[in-house]
């Protein structure tokens, strides 16, 4: 029993070496070092699992009842200097974690510049990072390069050893933005703006996935990240601009019902602020955004207490509508005749395969 | 009749809501149905109906609830694992152009199932059914504080465990993972049943763990016997006290993310939806405030377990009790501050991300100790390699490998590449199937024989083992180096064909892992048909050292027909060890809590309320809602809650009993 | 109480317990029991304020605090509960005493009290709904309508309590069970109080000034 259990503990490092484990095996240097990170602290905590692992193995050969050549010592319940020693080694360990997390945190968080484009290369002090915008829609993912005035469907092409800096919304789910080569995942959130800066370090393919489920689509909402040489790079934006459409709001409109299995995208302009309007949850013609709306809260509610102050070009507080539309009626206000029917739809007749509805058809979220 | 009034009638209810047209469902349908059916003949053939009535469903006694808890964590542990396989078959064969046999719509709530059914309906009713089941006699106590309170808290739970069961047949169960995060549960993105039945299975459940855990800690907190200070409570108190002083403290924040989550859905207010200033991102808070320390309510009480197994059968005291029991404290304390490391990636904050990380290490501290302790347990033991202790070395040697994961885990930027992938995954199912799964086994074997006088079939209890533990190993170690491979979690099918084999691999070990639990059903079968072979008639079947032990198997209604007195840790044993000698006469008449079918009452209007309210049927909700309050103030109308067991009862079943037992 | 010692050879260890007691199981338990449930009603509390402090500012364009709260009727609203707290007092020692009549008269009296205040909010929530502020028009409206009104529920609840014990005190006296209900119920009571007060400091007075 003690050596089988440990036996698929032995195979694994020969499982390990025999894929491609991206994570293990990263193309871009915040990935590399998070990498580092990891086998780092593995080799830590090993220090303490292998021995436990060992003595318990041992312990249990050893002092099996069937061994006559064993010390039985039924007393042996307490020993000061034991205790000490076994609450000290798991602190010690933690204690040296601990440390480089504290560090590591800091030096690795997502917001924080890049410092450097790969070990020992600093970042030049000229260089200027690469925006790209990322929006998380249902189910596809959209990039905005506002630098170069192009966005892309489903493909996000970086150059190589170029720092950049992603700002990342989401339309309507918490997705997650997940290059696994490049940099971990970072949340795309509705209503919110997150940052990572990466590099890529390597040209070469790889794909990037939302990590957060988000309903039906979810696991066709993947990207290709592509990782370009400079000059290959300029070509591709080349491509991307010879594309037939650009990016306008009306198109986004269009883009953020939800689709499935979306093929890449290319658009050769990109209107202004399309960005903040997916962070403001204001692409739908006539949808206040939300910065406006918060400024107006906090115009109403601030000053003196006895002087109500409402904004102007808004009626005043007990008078004012809605002004967001869209949420369904909740149940509890339903005539029976709008209670519609919860069918089952665990096998959807028409829909044999996910992904062939067309872009934001209402059915796509099994909406009834 | 008018559309109208069918709807007024039935809510969203209609014959589209019944799974006809899908083999699968409807397949498992006619199972379940003609399963039902032959029990519910069986019983009434056998015409058993007045006994489990009355003897079973209305029963107070701890030990009853405490089993009918544990079967029906097994039962749901049936359902739960059946998703699980239905999961591994479709990831093993969806790749390229092969979606699977599953759509996205039957995969998605299957994953939801299994992880909401596993925690919800299988560990905690067999973790509450232990509790239930042991804590009391180790206190030396005969009943809970609320023995009525214990009875509706089983039901409640049964009552949330049917009504997820329901929407496999009617309707649908939600489609959004089993935490069912805003803003994906609210109304605008999953309108249909799923999430309704979600939220209302899990609050109904969630009042019964709750009331459960305020009587665990009253029970042990005022019931102990007579000499047992908190100092000389068995590891396994211990480990129950802070486990239920945990539920009480996190499920609420639980109730309310929950509450607060059926009023977006039923009153359209704004609390997590993404217009009119909600917050989605608070839900992830309260419900991670539950999430994490959750999994300690869990694994404390089977750490608890280890330690009495390995103290019984090393022959030795537990090494270093009083560390071990700060260990727990400690436990407790810290989970409550660790929730935020389940969304790191949310941007908190190099300071905030450190803080929660650095908070998360510092578990394993506490958690190191105890396994050392359990190792110096070992060290100059008399170890006897009996089921229970091989399900300890396996936990120690599983559990180790998911702690050492889970610190990994806990540091932020490491997290960074492995949160929500298929690594995270691999981490919390070693570390749940090594700590909790094992020792909840290792626990039923350990007390079968004091429950049921008669210990479990040794064979087959042996395959449970060797199922259970290799198939874990085989079934995760590939999901390890998937996760590894940047692969996400809830996927339904993929891509790239190179991460195919190790799914396969994954797969063949849930069906190991299908041999184990076929075999822990085999080793109850064996042992009810070779009963009288296994039987245990000293009571104390494996030289136990807690005050369990020293009362017959099963032990009587009344538990012990005097109150122990405890002088040394380790009661039963200190009493062997002095020659203790079981009273022969001097009986007394003992007072008992008096049966009552109010629990089952409120229970099954509960989950009237709750079926009324997922599909609409207001007026039977808005019924039942008002029987609920008249049955709860009718009941506290009923004063005639005790009756009493003469002493001449006592002393027949005492000497029928008692006469081969230990110190007789 | 007696103890049964046991005729082993060299010690006499008691290993039993004989107290005629010992089936009172539970009594001292209910009372411990209870104030554990409140301790979880509280944090259940915690939860709604947490969530109303996250989204207190979250007016969506609406109303905001000092546009809808009436602060005079709410002052009324406190003076009420915080009198029947008071009432509620009043009977503990007659109940103690073994008093029925005015223990029966300053519950009913609380219970009275109790009834205004839920009244007073029902008629503010009703008006506040009736101007287009209600719990769907923002997020700061749908936590302070959850807030309060849970509360409120619980001071319902409560009322369906004090009527329970008007009449089972009536039907068997002030017997030891009964006592501790009522104890309970007070609990419960003053525990409801407490809660208003942050309600009333943190919702209403808070809201208003800032």
């Amino acid at each position: 029993m003690r050596r089988a259990t440990g036996l698929p503990l032995l195979v694994l490092p020969l499982l390990l070496s025999g894929c491609d484990m991206v994570v293990m095996n990263p193309t871009g240097d915040v990935a590399y070092q998070q990498r580092n990170l990891i086998l780092f602290s593995v080799g830590v905590m090993l220090l303490i699992i292998v021995p436990v692992m060992v003595l318990t193995v041992l312990f249990a050969y050893r002092y099996r009842s069937g061994n006559p050549n064993k010390i039985y010592d039924p007393s042996f319940d307490h020993s000061t200097t034991l205790e000490l020693v076994i609450w000290s080694c798991p602190l010690l360990i933690i204690i040296a974690l601990s440390a480089v997390t504290w560090t590591s945190t800091h030096l690795l968080d997502p917001f924080r510049p890049l410092e450097r484009l790969a070990p020992g290369v600093p970042v030049p002090p000229d260089a200027k990072p690469l925006n790209v915008q990322v929006v998380a829609l249902d189910w596809k993912w959209l990039f905005i390069y506002p630098d170069l005035g192009i966005a892309t469907v489903n493909e996000l092409a970086l150059p190589v050893d170029v720092p950049v800096r992603f700002s990342i919304t989401s339309t309507d789910q918490f997705n997650t933005f997940y290059a696994p080569t490049l940099a971990g995942m970072i949340y795309a959130m509705p209503t919110m703006r997150s940052e990572l800066n990466a590099v890529l370090n390597k040209p070469g393919e790889s794909w990037g996935y939302s990590g957060n489920y988000t309903g039906r689509g979810y696991s066709d909402m993947r990207f290709k990240l592509r990782g370009v040489e400079g000059a290959d790079f300029d070509r591709w934006v080349a491509d991307v601009k010879a594309a037939e459409s650009g990016l306008e709001l009306s198109t986004l409109v269009e883009l953020v019902k939800p689709s499935e299995k979306v093929p890449v995208m290319h658009f050769a302009s990109v209107q202004d602020g399309l960005f903040d309007r997916a962070v403001n949850r204001c692409i739908e013609p006539g949808k206040p955004c939300m910065i406006d709306v918060m400024r107006r809260d906090m115009q109403a509610s601030g000053g003196h207490p006895h002087h109500a102050h409402p904004a102007p070009a808004m009626p005043p507080g007990r008078e004012a509508q809605p002004l967001t539309g869209t949420k369904p009626k909740p149940a509890l206000e339903k005539a029976p005749d709008e209670k519609g029917t919860s069918p089952n739809v665990t096998k959807p007749v028409e829909l044999e395969t996910p992904g062939q509805l067309k872009p934001g058809d209402g059915r796509n979220r099994d909406l009834q | 009749m008018t559309e109208t009034t069918l709807k007024t009638i039935f809510g969203r209810l209609g014959w589209e809501s019944f799974p006809i047209h899908e083999p699968i469902l409807f397949g498992t349908f006619v199972v379940v149905a003609l399963l039902g059916l032959a029990i519910v003949g069986a019983v009434t053939w056998f015409r058993l109906w007045g006994y489990l009535w009355r003897e079973w469903f209305t029963s107070v006694d701890h030990k009853k609830i405490g089993i009918m808890y544990i079967i029906l964590g097994i039962i749901m542990l049936l359902r739960g694992f059946a998703d699980a396989l239905m999961m591994r078959v479709q990831q093993a064969i969806a790749f390229g152009a092969n979606e699977g046999y599953l759509p996205a719509h039957h995969y998605d709530q299957i994953f939801t199932a299994h992880g909401t059914i596993m925690i919800f309906f299988v560990a905690i009713p067999l973790v509450v059914g232990l509790i239930n089941f042991v804590m009391p006699l180790q206190i030396g106590a005969r009943d809970v504080a609320f023995p009525f309170l214990n009875n509706l808290s089983f039901w409640l739970t049964a009552a949330g465990a049917v009504l997820t069961m329901t929407s496999l047949f009617i309707g649908e169960f939600a489609r959004t993972g089993w935490l069912s995060y805003a803003p994906l549960a609210e109304l605008s993105y999953s309108p249909d049943t799923g999430v309704d039945y979600y939220l209302w299975s899990l609050q109904i459940a969630g009042v019964g763990t709750t009331l459960s855990a305020i009587n665990m800690v009253a029970t042990i907190i005022k019931m102990r016997a007579p000499g047992m200070t908190m100092m000389k409570l068995p590891v396994f108190c211990w480990t129950a006290l802070c486990s239920n002083v945990l539920a009480i403290a996190i499920f609420p924040a639980l109730t309310v993310a929950f509450f607060l989550l059926m009023l977006d859905r039923y009153v359209g207010t704004n609390f997590f939806t993404n217009e009119l200033g909600g917050a989605p991102m608070m839900y992830w808070n309260m419900v991670w405030i539950w999430g994490h320390p959750e999994v300690y309510v869990l694994v404390l009480p089977a750490f608890g377990i280890y330690s009495e197994i390995t103290s019984t059968f090393t022959g030795k005291r537990l090494f270093g009790y009083t560390s071990m029991v700060y260990a727990t404290v400690v436990i407790t304390i810290l989970s409550y501050l660790v929730w935020l490391h389940h969304f790191f990636t949310m941007g908190a904050g190099p300071a905030v991300n450190s803080f929660f990380g650095i908070a998360t290490m510092v578990i394993s501290i506490p958690t190191g100790a105890k396994v050392f302790n359990w190792l110096f347990t070992m060290y100059r033991g008399d170890i006897r390699f009996e089921l229970p202790m091989m399900w300890v070395v396996a936990f120690m040697l599983t559990f180790v490998v998911g702690g050492m994961t889970g610190v990994l885990l806990a540091i932020p930027p490491a997290d960074f590449v492995l949160h929500n992938s298929l690594f995270l995954v691999a981490h919390f199912h070693n570390t749940i199937i090594g700590g909790v799964v094992f020792g909840l086994f290792a626990a039923m074997v350990y007390w079968f024989p004091k429950a049921f006088g008669f210990k479990l079939d040794p064979f087959w209890g042996k395959v449970a083992f060797w199922g259970w533990v290799v198939g874990y190993w085989v079934a995760w170690t590939p999901i390890y180096v998937v996760g590894l491979m940047g692969t996400a979690r809830r996927v339904h099918h993929f891509d790239d064909p190179s991460i195919q084999p190790y799914f396969v691999i994954a797969a063949i070990g849930a069906l190991i892992i299908l041999v184990g639990i076929l075999g822990f059903v085999m080793s109850i079968v064996m042992g009810f048909v070779k009963r009288e072979e296994l039987r245990d008639t000293t009571g104390d079947p494996w030289g136990g050292r807690t005050l369990e032990w020293s009362t017959s198997s099963p032990p009587p209604a009344y538990n012990f027909a005097f109150l122990p007195v405890v002088h040394d840790l380790d009661a039963w044993y200190d009493m062997k060890a002095r020659g203790y000698q079981r009273p022969v006469d001097e009986f007394r008449p003992i007072y008992m809590p008096r049966n009552t079918g109010t629990g089952v009452i409120l229970a099954g209007l509960s989950l009237a309320l709750g079926f009324g309210m997922v599909w609409y049927m207001w007026w039977l909700a808005a019924l039942t809602f008002v029987a609920l309050l008249a049955v709860a103030v009718g009941h506290t109308f009923n004063f005639k809650r005790d009756t009493f067991i003469p002493a001449a009862e006592v002393a027949a079943t005492e000497n029928a009993r008692q006469p081969l037992a230990v110190g007789a | 109480m007696t103890h049964r010692t046991t005729d082993a050879p060299g010690a006499a260890i008691t290993w039993h317990h004989l107290d005629a007691d010992d089936h009172d199981h539970g009594g001292g338990a209910t009372v411990l029991g209870f104030w554990i449930y409140l301790m979880s009603d509280a944090l259940i509390f915690a939860s709604l304020f947490a969530m109303f402090g996250v989204v207190s500012t979250s007016y969506a364009g609406g109303p905001v605090p000092r546009q809808i709260f009436d602060l005079p009727l709410v002052a009324l609203n406190t003076a009420l509960l915080l009198a029947s707290s008071i009432t509620f007092g009043q009977a503990m020692p007659h109940m103690e005493a073994g008093r029925i009549g005015p223990t029966r008269l300053w519950l009913a009296v609380t219970g009275v009290l109790g009834a205004a205040f839920v009244g007073v909010e029902l008629y503010e929530f009703s008006h506040l709904i009736a101007e287009g502020a209600g719990p769907q028009r923002s997020a700061f409206l749908s936590a302070f309508f959850t807030l309060v009104g849970t509360h409120g529920a619980h001071v319902t609840v409560g009322l369906i309590w004090v009527v329970t014990m008007l009449v089972q005190i009536g039907q068997h006296g002030l017997t030891g069970e009964i006592r501790r209900r009522v104890v309970c119920l007070s609990m419960f009571w003053h525990f409801l109080d407490i809660i208003w007060i942050g309600v009333f400091n943190f919702v209403y007075l808070y809201g208003v000034i800032r």
